[in-house]
């Protein structure tokens, strides 16, 4: 995996020297689905990936795109988009951030991926009690980004799927 | 040299490895606790184990050794330079006897009084003899000058074993698995150009390869032996604890499992061997009042089987008392009296399994286990096996436990249906075979439930993009049938294409996708791409069809056994005739399915009859009468066919194919029915086929068919629905047949001075089994040299192995009338012409 933590932890170390003392901001990937923006830690990355073959598991959940093959590990892809009850994608292809759960790893599929940013925990709203039920279980909380808001994803929560 | 020697060999080496180091460092810093206790602990990690290998030599000087180490650590003596080279010493000493262990398997000769002298003294105190080097001597170096090992003949040779941890294994699993993936691809595009130069190393990468996945493959294997290993003297220990005399019978400790799943096995299965020899097993008294051997017996059993690993926990002890778990289970309220009363002995069995039904108080004191049954059970469900339970009071207690290759490499065909790719493991397929096309076979469809016609039997198909909810592939129409084989039942896959086979390794899919039972795991194939494997079992169970036999008798279970129920599900065609009573006919015993044009149907005295491939053919009308001028233009005829003759039965319409079980209540019985059961939520009436292959002419059965005259047989079914089918074919076949329910009235026949030329006995039926039936019967009395023919819907070869260790003369297919009636014949035959 070494290798592909590059791309990601070049852009960790872009953002460390924000990081205060008290290393109470973690470090978040920024990507994109449908327009809305999100964060995952960064720590919980694995790897970013570009457009895969994916092969689709019939009978799965609807939030199961499918699996993919990473250098010889099958990786279960969820679908963001379904996940967040968004409308599905129309074109263009998805980018597959991987994340590790209990020794499996799952694909969260994004329209895109963009920088990591340090986002101090100071900064952070809790989720609006008016939010979608469905996003309240997933999200973690809200942050303004200068005009955007990004909301934080809770992994295990998003990975929570049928349980 | 035997396991658990190469086992210390390999820890010692490593222990004396660390202890070189270790001591360095305490002769450095004197006082450092941490390096003074981790040096005692090595020390007396192999003074201990030696101990217990019966090592006498490298036991006393590791016990000299860990004296003075011992008081370094407690403070009672100074670390000194000269202490540390006796130490050293002594552990070159330790070192060559290993060395000799390893060369010959035993203790080289020696003389090791003067180092552990030496040490003793040290250990007291005492300034060291002046043999040693002084204290203040500048050289540790010229401490361990006094050698008193002789060099072990051969030298020291090096370690049997090493020991790898888990994480590198796996880490080479999958870096093999990359240089597979990356092999197929070069494979493929060397393929796409003839001349290539790297066609020949290349195919010898491919060799290479293939061998490193094989042997890595095999680091992971394990044989379920050493699960076993502790349980002799587990055993042992136990028997003298509780004054019980006991034998343990292990078999089958070579087959091997995944390392992994070994170590999740272990616990529990020392956990059932304690509890056999605990609750299963009497005392030698008992025994002896019980008319046993003193010696109680426990028996392990490992075998493959279809990609399982089956380990079997049995004992001959007082087996469970269905009677005081019927009384916890109402003390307990985990059921009401109704609803016990219903449940079948083994139904009642299973309540041990249940959580909180555990802690011996109740049920382990007086009849059976029960300590922590659920937490086995569960244990074995997470690493997705089964747990079944078989007991008979006063003959024993056995346990089945089935559990997967996790991590294998199968063969499998890779199949496509509804534009997607699956992997079928090879092991459960038949044979393929193409239909739709021109001149192939073609599907037909009874209602909706499509049959494939192969060799005149019919073949209950299953679509796989139906079934995975896929789109069907847009030039539907041909394709292949993969005919595959599960438990006892035979089940046809439509797919739309087939491709190669290849070898797969199976991972296990990801935890949210668990429940999608159709899978059995996912894999990547040589052209990169994630695959799914498609699991028999769990089509087969998707599909209503019995999975295995296990679980089979576990959902007969469920049933209340108000009526006579059929064993496991049985496929029923439904048909119309004369009323609107749906009526049925065991798919099994239907030959063909024909559409005869009206026009084809003739009437002789009365009779219609059809020309059948080459013959006349018997139809008979269920409605009772048949009139040519009201007749459809197409005649749906059920044919039943027994060699070179068939019949054929008019209907009006036919329905569909279910998966039933059968309760069959017989008070609505009618000539030529056997009576009425609910199938698919309708009252739905049986046809009695051997009352209508009567029907169908005098002759029918005469002739050669007449072999019986009369001889008595005697058949053990505990199906009235079976019985029914058997009971008339036999009598029309001339034989005299008594029918019983269960074994034990088969027995009480015999104890009443009953006499028969030959029986009949069915396999799976509640009380007594087949098995235990035969067994009962070979071991004494009267029908001891009886023929004795097994009468089953299982048809695997191991049951049929089993059977016949049990004492079967014979195995006879339960729907196969013509074979039973050969094979009875035959060993009638048999003892007249001996």
């Amino acid at each position: 995996m070494h290798q592909d933590m590059a791309a990601v932890a070049g852009g960790l170390a872009a953002a460390r020297p924000g990081r205060g003392p008290a290393a109470a901001d973690e470090a978040f990937l920024t990507l994109v689905v449908a327009g809305q923006l999100c964060g995952v830690p960064v720590l919980a990355v694995r790897d970013v990936l570009g457009s895969q073959a994916i092969t689709r598991i019939p009978l799965a959940p609807p939030e199961v795109a499918g699996s993919l093959n990473l250098r010889g590990r099958i990786v279960t892809a969820i679908d963001l988009r379904r996940r967040l009850g968004l409308p599905p994608r129309e074109e263009g292809t998805a980018m597959s951030v991987v994340v590790e759960r209990e020794d499996e790893l799952y694909s969260l599929l994004a329209d895109s991926v963009g920088e990591v940013l340090p986002l101090p925990a100071r900064d952070r709203a809790p989720n609006p009690p008016t939010l979608d039920p469905l996003w309240q279980g997933v999200a973690r909380g809200v942050h303004r980004l200068g005009e955007k808001l990004l909301i934080l994803l809770d992994v295990e929560q998003v990975l929570a799927i049928g349980a | 040299m035997d396991d658990l020697l190469a086992d210390f060999l390999t820890e010692t080496n490593e222990g004396l490895l660390a202890l070189d180091a270790a001591l360095v460092r305490l002769e450095r810093a004197p006082q450092g606790a941490a390096t003074l206790s981790e040096v005692f602990r090595i020390v007396h990690t192999i003074k201990g184990t030696c101990g217990f290998l019966g090592l006498t030599r490298l036991e006393r000087v590791a016990h000299a050794a860990e004296n003075v180490l011992g008081r370094y650590r407690d403070g009672t003596l100074p670390v000194t330079q000269g202490g540390i080279s006796l130490i050293l010493a002594a552990l070159d000493a330790i070192r060559g006897i290993v060395a000799g262990l390893e060369a010959t398997g035993q203790e080289p000769a020696g003389e090791d009084a003067p180092l552990i002298a030496r040490l003793d003294a040290e250990a007291e105190g005492q300034a060291p003899p002046a043999a040693l080097a002084p204290p203040s001597a500048p050289s540790p170096a010229a401490a361990p000058e006094p050698d008193p090992v002789p060099a072990a003949p051969g030298g020291a040779s090096p370690p049997q074993t090493i020991r790898v941890s888990v994480e590198v294994l796996e880490d080479l699993m999958m870096l093999v698995s990359e240089l597979v993936l990356t092999r197929n691809q070069l494979l493929q595009l060397a393929r796409a150009r003839e001349d290539s130069a790297f066609a020949v190393p290349l195919q010898r990468l491919s060799h290479i390869t293939t061998d490193l996945q094989e042997g890595v493959m095999k680091t992971r294997m394990q044989p379920i032996g050493h699960a076993w290993a502790k349980l002799p003297r587990l055993v042992r220990d136990l028997g003298l604890e509780l004054g019980k005399k006991i034998a343990l019978e292990m078999r089958g400790a070579e087959t091997e499992l995944d390392r992994q799943v070994l170590e999740l096995i272990k616990d529990p299965l020392t956990h059932m061997v304690r509890n056999s020899g605990d609750h299963g097993l009497e005392r030698p008294e008992e025994r002896l009042l019980a008319g046993k051997p003193e010696t109680g017996r426990i028996t392990l059993d490992a075998r493959h089987e279809g990609g399982h690993i089956v380990i079997e926990i049995g004992d001959d002890g007082r087996g469970l008392n269905a009677e005081r778990i019927r009384q916890k289970v109402l003390a307990q309220g985990l059921a009401t009296e109704a609803e016990l009363a219903g449940m079948s002995e083994r139904e009642i069995h299973r309540f041990i399994f249940r959580p909180g039904f555990s802690t011996a108080a109740a049920v382990t004191a007086v009849s059976g286990r029960g300590v922590g049954m659920d937490v086995v059970k569960t244990n074995m469900e997470r690493i997705g096996g089964t747990i079944d339970i078989r007991s008979r009071e006063g003959r024993g207690t056995s346990f089945v436990i089935k559990i997967p290759l996790t991590l294998a490499i199968v063969s499998a065909l890779i199949v496509e249906a509804g534009g997607e790719r699956f992997a079928i493991p090879q092991i459960g397929v038949v044979e393929l075979v193409r239909v739709g096309s021109e001149g192939a076979a073609q599907i037909e469809h009874i209602k909706d439930a499509p049959v494939l016609r192969l060799r005149d039997r019919l073949l209950p198909l299953v679509d796989l993009a139906g079934l995975l909810r896929l789109r069907p592939a847009a030039g539907a129409g041909s394709g292949f049938v993969v005919v595959t084989q599960v438990g006892a039942h035979v089940l046809g896959i439509i797919v739309d294409r087939v491709f190669d086979t290849e070898e797969i390794v199976v991972k296990p899919v990801a935890p949210i996708l668990r429940h999608v039972t159709m899978f059995g795991g996912n894999t990547i194939l040589g052209d990169g791409s994630v695959i799914m494997i498609l699991d028999p079992n769990g089509i087969a169970r998707a599909t209503g069809l019995g999975a295995d036999a296990a679980e089979a008798e576990a959902e007969r279970e469920a049933v209340p056994q108000a009526g006579a129920t059929s064993e496991a599900g049985t496929a029923l065609l439904l048909f119309r005739a004369g009323d609107a009573t749906p009526k049925a006919v065991p798919l099994g015993l239907v030959a063909r399915l024909e559409d005869v044009e009206a026009g084809r149907i003739e009437q002789v005295g009365g009779r219609p009859l059809v020309q059948y491939r080459g013959r006349l053919m018997p139809l008979l009308p269920l409605s009772g009468h048949w009139d040519p001028a009201l007749a459809p233009p197409r005649q749906p005829v059920l044919v039943f066919g027994d060699g070179e003759r068939s019949m054929g039965v008019m209907v009006d319409e036919i329905l569909d194919v279910v998966e039933a079980r059968l309760t069959i209540d017989p008070a609505g019985e009618r000539p030529g029915y056997l009576g009425s059961a609910v199938v698919a939520g309708r009252v739905t009436e049986l046809l009695d086929t051997a009352w209508w292959l009567r029907e169908a002419g005098e002759d029918w059965f005469g002739g050669a068919a007449r072999t019986g005259s009369g001889r008595r047989v005697l058949l053990v079914e505990d199906s009235a629905f079976f019985r029914n089918l058997v009971v008339p074919a036999l009598s029309a076949a001339g034989y005299a047949v008594t029918a019983v329910p269960d074994a034990a009235e088969a027995l009480r026949l015999r104890d009443g001075g009953q006499g028969f030329d030959a029986i009949l006995s069915d396999i799976t039926m509640p009380g007594m089994d087949g098995f235990a039936f035969a067994r009962a019967l070979r071991q004494e009395g009267p029908w001891r040299d009886l023929p004795l023919i097994a009468l089953t819907s299982r048809g695997a070869p191991e049951d049929i192995e089993r059977g016949r260790s049990a004492g079967f003369t014979d195995y006879v297919a339960k729907f196969d009338r013509a074979a039973l009636l050969e094979s009875l014949a035959q060993c009638l035959a048999a003892p007249v012409l001996a």
